[in-house]
């Protein structure tokens, strides 16, 4: 595994900063030294490129890109429509089966929470409402995704850094919450026209006088609104990846220990993970889960290999780490839905309030 | 080293005001559910939306806390 200068991080600080990079696409000014294993090179000129380490994405500055987290977040936000539409028009109204019957539930759930907390007429809401729901539940539910997977399989095409949950990212999370509040802008200034104005310099104090602590007051509660909703999303995404990454390293921890505590991965490949051992354990696990979801294998006997596969692998070490990660992204699951459904009701009760015509 | 004593600050805190938010409102739901059983889903419902905004600023404060401890602290010890 590249590290920072071509080496392959042998701290753990430098693993969890290797998992915590995006993949960054900016300007590198000229004069900038570039580090590689081929040794150093000055730039002559500004050059556009991907970063190669955290030191040159500080020397892009702002008007970089992250490549990672635009890729999977509009991939999943054209996943998400192009299922849905394929369930829309398959949609038979007298019975629908299976994934047709999942899609209208979902549906149904958002018209009605929905319907609950708007009470203006509004053809936008209920469809931003559903956008924003499945969304970002899609994006949360790549963290549920084992955290070396699809890093080391990109590595080997020569993908240096990526992330895979966008809500990862604050740009992500923040530009949400930003299209949030431009039209929370947007539908107060042309429900309540002037009388948005008058709403903000004159509540709570009714009073002309009190008009600078109004507004002071009131431009804090309005701004506040977009950046915790942005805020919250991130810090739970960013939190329960952090501690995915922390778990993960478990499994690396037992390199070059005997076959007990590091399994077949210490003994035949010394320091450090091999991408495909833990490829095929992680295939044999998902076949044999595959099994007993089809009812051809008991659960007990489903947990007993699956383990015995972990032990096999990584000792009691990849043990361990096998069941914290399976502990802590039943519960992350939570978190995942959750976020994404308290994103939605909270939007579609600002924008509620955008529409309210209180006089 | 004042770094890591910033991040245990934050997450301290940040624990114990979501802790006595989060008893404070499991106490009320139990307490609601006593008096009126069919509300019961319903109010579960409320409840973990309001769960979720409590633990907003906490999170966020774990968030950064954790970026301090992992990626600022190691350069500088």
């Amino acid at each position: 595994m590249k590290g920072l200068a071509g080496k392959d991080p042998a701290t753990t600080s430098e693993y969890i900063q290797h998992h915590l990079q995006n993949l960054v696409y900016g300007r590198l000014p000229a004069g900038f030294e570039r580090h590689s294993e081929q040794g150093h090179q000055v730039l002559t000129e500004n050059t556009w490129t991907l970063a190669h380490g955290a030191d040159e994405v500080a020397a892009m500055g702002f008007w970089a890109v992250h490549v990672d987290s635009m890729a999977w977040s509009i991939g999943l936000g054209i996943v998400f429509c192009l299922v849905f539409r394929w369930a829309a028009l398959k949609s038979n109204p007298s019975t629908p089966k299976g994934f047709i019957n999942f899609v209208e539930f979902i549906v149904e759930l958002v018209d009605n929470k929905v319907k609950e907390s708007f009470h203006a007429k509004n053809r936008l809401i209920a469809p931003l409402a559903l956008t924003i729901f499945i969304w970002i539940f899609l994006m949360n539910l790549m963290d549920l995704v084992p955290v070396d997977l699809v890093p080391k399989l990109l590595m080997l095409v020569g993908v240096e850094y990526q992330k895979i949950v966008p809500s990862t990212d604050p740009n992500v999370t923040m530009g949400m919450a930003l299209g949030v509040f431009l039209l929370m802008l947007f539908y107060n200034i042309k429900i309540k026209g002037f009388g948005f104005v008058k709403e903000l310099t004159m509540h709570p104090f009714n009073h002309w006088a009190f008009i600078p602590v109004n507004l002071f007051m009131e431009l804090v509660g309005f701004l506040a609104k977009p950046f915790s909703l942005g805020l919250r999303l991130f810090g739970n995404m960013y939190a329960g990846e952090m501690i995915f990454i922390l778990i993960a390293l478990m499994f690396a921890a037992g390199a070059g220990g005997s076959i007990i505590s590091g399994g077949l991965n210490a003994q035949l490949f010394g320091e450090g993970t091999n991408v495909f051992l833990w490829l095929v354990t992680f295939l044999l696990v998902c076949f044999i889960c595959l099994l007993n979801l089809k009812g051809k294998l008991s659960t007990g006997k489903t947990a007993l290999y699956s383990l015995s596969l972990l032990m096999i692998s990584g000792g009691i070490l990849g043990l361990s780490g096998g069941i914290m990660q399976l502990g802590w992204a039943i519960f992350h699951i939570i978190i995942v839905t959750l976020q994404a459904f308290i994103f939605m009701v909270l939007t579609v009760v600002y924008l509620g309030m955008a529409h309210e015509q209180d006089h | 080293m004042e770094v890591y004593m910033a991040a245990a600050i934050m997450l301290g805190l940040g624990a114990l005001g979501a802790a006595i938010g989060m008893g404070l409102l499991g106490g009320k739901l139990i307490e609601a559910t006593a008096r009126q059983p069919e509300l019961g889903a319903e109010l579960q419902g409320k409840m973990f939306l309001l769960a979720g905004l409590i633990d907003a600023v906490p999170i966020i404060g774990v968030g950064i806390a954790m970026y301090l401890i992992f990626v600022v602290a190691p350069p500088l010890v």
